[in-house]
């Protein structure tokens, strides 16, 4: 179905080629998985099947791809429309209309399919991918995860033989996530539509997936079967982190494999109990961050409705929940980025209220990594980016410098902040706000765009500063980064607070969110492979 | 019995831009003060009752910029001067002594009212113009308009809704931009404030409107099926030719010094041109529609109510009525009550135009 020949990638202005020498060919109705760290070429291999790479992105491409026997290389990416749907990492940008059900007959109409059968197919996929209610709302409006579906939603609408989609479930909570899959396996295994994904969260995705192809700087593999290639891959999920701790074979993908073998492990486990995080750092009276009674209203809708909360100061806490359950607002109004309609925020023991503060003011004792990182950034280098948060946050020369080596994985300081990858964007943004040391960091939806090596360092860095006395609040959709990190975890639903208690407690008793390794070794409740790993060595 | 209740359904969105035409060119051959806060008034009324709730309304923003046009004509004028002599004397301001070859210029000196008059009135028509776009902006978004442009004038077509939907972006980016610097600890206030955020604005907004396009390419947008190159070109070139002939009869109607006789021909025969460009476009076109507009009475209405004022205050500065022009002289300008009757009618589709969708926020 699609065939790459020999087909390498060179941008102008880059030290390297994007893709050397690619030669793949993959199958008509297989669900092929993409897996590589951040800035291995994932996305430009991606966009190289409906042939924005070149024609739209620029770039030279040497050697020939093909879709469904058509060249990319003669044929626009309008004129594989047909053929190929490509869904983005952010949907919102490339919205072309302004209301989901719009949006959803947008690519039959430039197909130019009758009326009829659009009718039809609007209502067949406003059902399958959950957006009846939806339909009559502004894109603009929706939350991420809703966006990402009707982005989806957009495309399958339009009746492509490929599917193209890069990162689709890194916005959605775990059960839309889930969702999303579905539709994709359903389509994949009924309609025999190729789809071609790139994903980080390995744990999602990889059990769904028929084949694995690995990329690591631009050297893509040949098709691997899923368990082999999370053997030799540098990037894999928790499961198959345990697989290798305990060296089971076949690596088991999914759960379910994983539960049948696991059952030696969790006697060899027997009575020892995980060491709560708790211990590792003192966590102070629960007077870091109050909410008392909070009420937001955006666009005249109540997004938050009586929310109460109270943070322990140096711990960790988790905000979870659906999509558009109101986590983002939290956050927002705890940095007094909305407009409270009722309720308190302070912060600190002497109840410091945000919102009556200058912004100047408020940021050393708030700050937030908002969704989007690169709203936080303005320079036109990395390096001058650094310089001016020491300037905005009054901090010595050099502040913020030292923590973006600190917390990436090594940035050249002359790059443009917005040729980053995703996830480089986000250790940027990070260090800037760092800069100003607040006393409650938020952050919100971190792990978006991460490969496991940047959320490792994340975890890492938190838990640094959580014993430093920094308090961190963070919303994410991540169980895999809330088991690792979270002390504690409130559970957020339709502007409410619906749970709220010790991490462990929480992510191993919700079916949801619980992390891989619970779901394996379930009734005990070990929450991360270290865990495991840890005991074991300590009964040997 | 009871009435049926009608589904609740957006205007054609190119009857809202014929309209907002219309308005503009009125606006744009008078500057009688009267007629143009009349305008902007129309602009307002219509936006408020029939603006389509999906989207951003970006009409305040258009009036913002008109507002700081005409302040700024003003300033500059009191200035520098525009050569108009007057006889009421505002103030004096000190004024700076130029060499003898910069005559005609001066910096300070003599203010006088009539001369901040006339430059108030310019701008203001500037300024009201600017409204009807914005409120064009606003009623129909112009990606809505999109739909209907012709395939043939895909690259143009492009570029048009990058370039209309830049301006409504930016308002939103620049909310944004300025929310997350008070994250740095700005305040997104102060003149060197404004100048660091111009940047970044103008990146996003930039970003987003390539994503967009890329988003309608790859989405099909613009496909031309069973077509060779060389008839595309030819449709192309037409369409071009004609978009081109529409613009010159355009600005021949709009700026009354280039001469209206030789306007209204060129406007016909590039219309013509573009027409026909379209008619063989379309016959190609493989678009469907989901849920189309319908072009019923009330689009016809709204065309005419902004036609009406064209025709009028066109009709009204070639036989140069009273009060199109008003004169140089510091009195209230006579107000032609032809003119005032014939803007109000562009305020009609406020109430004689659909209901727009409910969106739920």
């Amino acid at each position: 179905m699609i065939t790459f020949e020999h087909v390498s990638v060179q941008y102008a202005d880059a030290p390297a080629p994007s893709l050397r020498d690619v030669t793949l060919e993959i199958p008509e109705g297989e669900l092929v998985l993409v897996v590589g760290p951040t800035g291995s070429g994932k996305s430009t291999l991606l966009r190289t099947i409906n042939g924005l790479v070149p024609h739209f992105s620029g770039g030279t491409l040497t050697g020939r791809v093909t879709v469904d026997g058509l060249d990319t290389a003669e044929h626009r990416p309008r004129d594989l429309a047909t053929v190929v749907g490509l869904v983005e990492q952010n949907p919102s940008s490339t919205f072309v209309t302004d209301v989901v059900e719009d949006e959803v007959a947008y690519g039959m109409e430039t197909m130019g399919l009758d009326s009829t059968t659009i009718r039809r197919r609007v209502e067949e996929t406003l059902d399958l991918f959950g957006l009846t209610p939806l339909r009559a709302r502004a894109l603009r409006t929706l939350s991420g995860g809703q966006q990402q579906r009707v982005a989806i939603a957009a495309l399958f609408a339009a009746g492509p033989r490929v599917l193209v989609l890069d990162e689709p479930t890194s916005a959605l909570d775990p059960v839309a996530a889930e969702e999303v899959l579905a539709s994709l396996h359903r389509i994949v295994h009924d309609l025999g539509v190729t789809v071609v994904l790139a994903e980080h969260r390995l744990e999602r995705v990889v059990h769904h997936a028929d084949r694995v192809v690995l990329v690591d700087e631009g050297h893509v593999s040949e098709l691997l079967d899923p368990a082999e290639a999370m053997l030799r891959s540098r990037i894999y999920p928790p499961v198959v982190g345990l697989s290798r701790l305990v060296g089971w074979s076949p690596t088991p993908l999914s759960i379910r494999d994983a539960r049948r073998k696991a059952a030696a492990l969790r006697d060899a486990l027997g009575t020892s109990t995980p060491r709560p995080v708790a211990d590792l750092r003192v966590i102070g009276p629960a007077d870091a961050v109050t909410v008392d009674g909070l009420r937001v209203s955006r666009g005249g809708r109540i997004v938050l409705d009586g929310v109460d909360l109270a943070v322990a100061r140096g711990s960790v806490t988790t905000l979870m929940g659906r999509n558009g359950a109101g986590k983002s607002t939290l956050l927002g109004a705890i940095a007094a980025q909305h407009r409270l309609a009722g309720g308190t925020v302070r912060i600190g023991a002497a109840g410091d209220d945000p919102h009556a503060r200058s912004a100047r003011e408020r940021v050393r004792t708030v700050g937030l990594v908002p969704q989007q990182p690169e709203l936080l950034l303005y320079a036109d280098t990395v390096a001058a980016e650094c310089a001016a948060a020491d300037e905005d946050f009054g901090a010595a020369p050099g502040t913020a410098r030292d923590l973006l080596d600190r917390i990436s994985g090594g940035i050249d300081p002359a790059v443009h902040p917005r040729d980053l990858s995703e996830g480089q964007r986000l250790e940027l943004a990070l260090a800037v706000i760092l800069s100003g040391s607040p006393e409650v960091l938020l952050l919100d939806e971190p792990t978006r765009g991460l490969d496991y090596g940047a959320k490792k360092r994340l975890g890492e860095m938190l838990t640094g500063l959580a014993a430093q006395g920094t308090t961190v609040l963070l919303a994410t959709h991540d169980v895999e980064l809330a088991a690792e990190v979270a002390d504690r975890v409130v559970i957020l639903a339709d502007g409410e607070v619906v749970t709220d208690g010790p991490a462990r407690e929480v992510l191993a008793s919700s079916p949801a969110f619980a992390p891989q390794v619970t779901k394996v070794l379930l009734p005990q409740t070990w929450l991360t492979v270290a865990e495991v790993a840890g005991a074991l060595a300590r009964i040997a | 019995m009871a009435r049926l209740q009608r589904r609740a359904r957006l205007q054609h969105p190119a009857a809202w831009w014929l309209w907002g035409l219309g308005l503009a060119t009125a606006a744009s051959r008078t500057t009688n003060p009267v007629l143009l806060l009349l305008v902007i008034g129309v602009c307002v009324l219509v936006v408020d009752a029939r603006h389509d709730p999906a989207t951003v309304n970006p009409l305040p923003a258009f009036l913002a910029i008109g507002a700081v046009i005409v302040a700024f004509r003003i300033v500059m004028t009191a200035l520098l001067g525009n050569g108009i002599v007057g006889e009421t004397v505002v103030a004096t301001l000190p004024s700076v002594p130029l060499p003898d070859w910069a005559a005609g210029v001066r910096i300070g000196g003599t203010v006088t009212l009539e001369s901040l008059l006339y430059a108030a009135y310019d701008a203001l028509r500037l300024a009201a113009v600017l409204a009807c776009l914005g409120a064009a902006n606003a009623l129909a978004s112009p990606r809505r308009l999109l739909r209907y442009l012709p395939a043939t004038l895909y690259d143009v077509g492009t570029a048009v809704v990058v370039g209309l939907t830049f301006a409504p972006q930016l308002l939103t980016d620049a909310r944004e931009v300025r929310a997350a610097r008070t994250l740095r600890g700005r305040d997104g206030r102060g003149l060197r404030e404004m100048a660091r955020l111009t940047v970044p604005v103008l990146e996003t907004a930039f970003e987003r409107s390539l994503g967009l396009a890329a988003s309608m390419e790859s989405r099909g947008y613009g496909r031309a099926v069973r077509s060779t190159t060389t008839s595309r070109r030819a449709a192309t070139g037409l369409a071009l030719a004609g978009l081109v002939g529409v613009l010159a009869g355009l600005y021949g109607l709009l700026d009354s010094s280039a001469g209206g006789v030789l306007g209204l021909p060129v406007l016909v025969l590039g219309a013509l041109l573009a027409g026909s460009s379209l008619l063989v476009g379309a016959s190609r076109d493989p678009r469907s529609g989901h849920r189309r507009d319908r072009w019923t009475w009330t689009e016809t209405v709204t065309v005419l109510a902004g036609a009406v004022p064209a025709v009028v205050l066109v009709v009204g500065s070639v036989q140069g009525w009273e009060g199109i022009v008003p004169s140089q002289q510091a009195e209230l300008p006579a107000v032609p009550l032809v003119a005032v009757l014939a803007l109000l009618v562009a305020a009609v589709p406020a109430w004689l135009s659909p209901r727009p969708r409910e969106v739920a926020p």
